[in-house]
């Protein structure tokens, strides 16, 4: 007997998608053009790019495109990532969390406490980005800043980038613990399997608006 | 420029592995400048764009002697004139200004790309610049704000103590062109041991506090002043007194970027692992027939 999923739930628009993947590309350029220059043992990464000049001219315009896609995502997200009763809740079990006992858990809406918590991160940690490599940007901003000021800028741009890059691990490796989430971002649906087990709250919102 | 075959290489920026030291003989030299015999002509900014081929481009009047105003891709020594009013009594500072030569030098430090700077066994620190990639580190780098990124190739310029020419045993060129010889080059010692000899003879004539720049901050300099007011090098258009690298510079190229990319490669590693030792985590038989039972 073929085995039941309990159906399909739609979790992501087109455009949702779009956003996504162009923010998700943009991220892991900035990630490899950013580590060629942050340390002599990743230089080699310049090539990826067209050598060293190449990638000192490109890594702020995909930052530019990072920062707008970004931005789309956090229009599109914000309000499902306001922190609630049961996103504390969750936290504190956190064990139970990295062991997979969901059975333990508060009921989830659309989001997690740890979604939450990347989704946060990522829009601090992008303006941050943002604004200190605007400083750093002297081929357009060279005139505007002091030396004082771009040296600052350098050690937060490259201590944010390097949180980013963490965040961006946890980002990755929960889709790809967690089965069945990728497709949340390939094909905008889920199982109602999934929707149940990780986020029955939303499930039952969902079911109910119908 | 390449660097030059003939010089054994201290340090190079951005490199992990040992430059080329065969010799290992190199005598320290140093560029001593007197600053009280100098009398302004600007015959070494002369020398120095017409042996380093350079051409500044025609600018403007700023209303002070200093010209061009400020150093440049084309202008790697610059006289900066200041007037300073010693108790009534006016005195003409002038000095010249350009790269250093630290031994200790924030822009090699700073430089993100292998090979873009370089620190001769002579202590000369020089800028290669076909490696340079136009980021403007060393600008962030450098204690004394010397290099200037140019708007045509985006490459960083400064003074390179004429590496050329000491390479084959010539002084640099302005030392050469100095018509009151108030620039000196030969071995790090000698120029101390000069300057000493010169000390002495100013402070016969009533400067007190005459003395030698040579700031330890940054380990010493290769390029090195005698100062009438050697107490007070920010008199001389803002020479720093006791400059070192910024503290800031040494967070940001320290032992923290080591730390840095081991901490992401041990986050992967725990995700890894963590999925070696839990597995994935997957959706029930239960969960299925639970969503069957409300999603229709
Ligand atoms: S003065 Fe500046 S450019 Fe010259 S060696 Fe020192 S840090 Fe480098």
């Amino acid at each position: 007997m073929e085995r039941r999923n309990g159906g399909t739930v739609g979790r992501y628009t087109t455009g949702a998608r779009i956003n996504h993947w162009i923010t998700a590309g943009s991220l892991v350029l900035m990630a490899l053009s950013g580590l060629a220059l942050f340390h002599p043992s990743l230089f080699f990464l310049t090539h990826l790019f067209g050598g060293g000049q190449s990638t000192r001219i490109i890594h702020p315009w995909i930052g530019v495109v990072l920062f707008f896609g970004f931005a789309g995502l956090f229009i599109r997200f914000w309000a499902y990532n306001l922190w609630n009763r049961d996103d504390t809740q969750w936290m504190k079990q956190s064990g139970d969390v990295i062991n997979a006992r969901e059975e333990k858990l508060p009921e989830i809406g659309r989001y997690n406490a740890g979604q939450k918590l990347v989704f946060w991160a990522m829009t601090l940690l992008i303006a941050v980005l943002f604004l200190s490599g605007i400083v750093l940007w002297d081929t357009y901003f060279h005139a505007y800043f002091t030396i004082g000021q771009k040296r600052l800028a350098a050690v937060v741009h490259a201590f944010a980038a390097v949180i980013t890059i963490l965040v961006w691990i946890v980002h990755v490796y929960a889709a790809i613990w967690v089965k069945g989430t990728v497709r949340a971002m390939t094909r905008g649906s889920v199982t109602g399997g999934w929707a149940w087990r990780h986020h029955r709250k939303w499930l039952r919102e969902v079911v109910q608006k119908r | 420029m390449a660097t030059l075959q003939s010089l054994d290489i201290k340090r190079r920026s951005a490199t992990t592995e040992p430059p080329p030291h065969v010799r290992g003989n190199a005598i320290e030299v140093a560029k001593l400048i007197d600053v009280s015999k100098c009398i302004g002509c600007k015959a070494c900014q002369a020398a120095c764009l017409e042996w380093n081929d350079l051409r500044e481009e025609v600018g403007y009047n700023t209303g002070v002697y200093d010209n061009p105003a400020d150093l440049s891709p084309a202008t790697w020594t610059l006289m900066r004139f200041t007037e300073f009013d010693n108790k009534g009594n006016l005195e003409w500072l002038i000095r010249k200004d350009g790269c250093m030569h630290c031994e200790d030098p924030g822009c090699l430090k700073a430089c993100p790309a292998p090979g873009a700077i370089v620190q001769y066994q002579n202590g000369i620190v020089d800028f290669v610049s076909e490696n340079c990639i136009g980021c403007g580190y060393c600008v962030k780098g450098c204690p004394f704000n010397i290099p200037r990124i140019s708007q045509a190739d985006n490459k960083a310029y400064k003074c390179t103590l004429c590496s050329d020419r000491v390479a084959v045993g010539q002084a640099p060129a302005c030392a050469k062109a100095c018509p009151t010889q108030a620039i000196y080059f030969g071995s790090k010692d000698d120029m101390i041991a000069h300057a000493e000899e010169r000390i002495v003879d100013l402070k016969e004539r009533g400067y007190a506090n005459a003395g030698l720049y040579d700031p330890k901050g940054v380990g010493g300099t290769h390029v090195m002043y005698v100062l009438h007011h050697a107490d007070q090098p920010e008199l001389y258009a803002g020479l720093p007194n006791e400059p070192r690298i910024s503290r800031l510079v040494e967070l940001w190229k320290g032992g923290t970027k080591p730390l840095a990319l081991a901490g992401i490669g041990l986050a992967a590693v725990v995700g890894f692992f963590h999925y070696i030792v839990k597995g994935p985590n997957e959706v029930t038989e239960e969960d299925d027939e639970r969503a069957d039972q409300i999603n229709r």
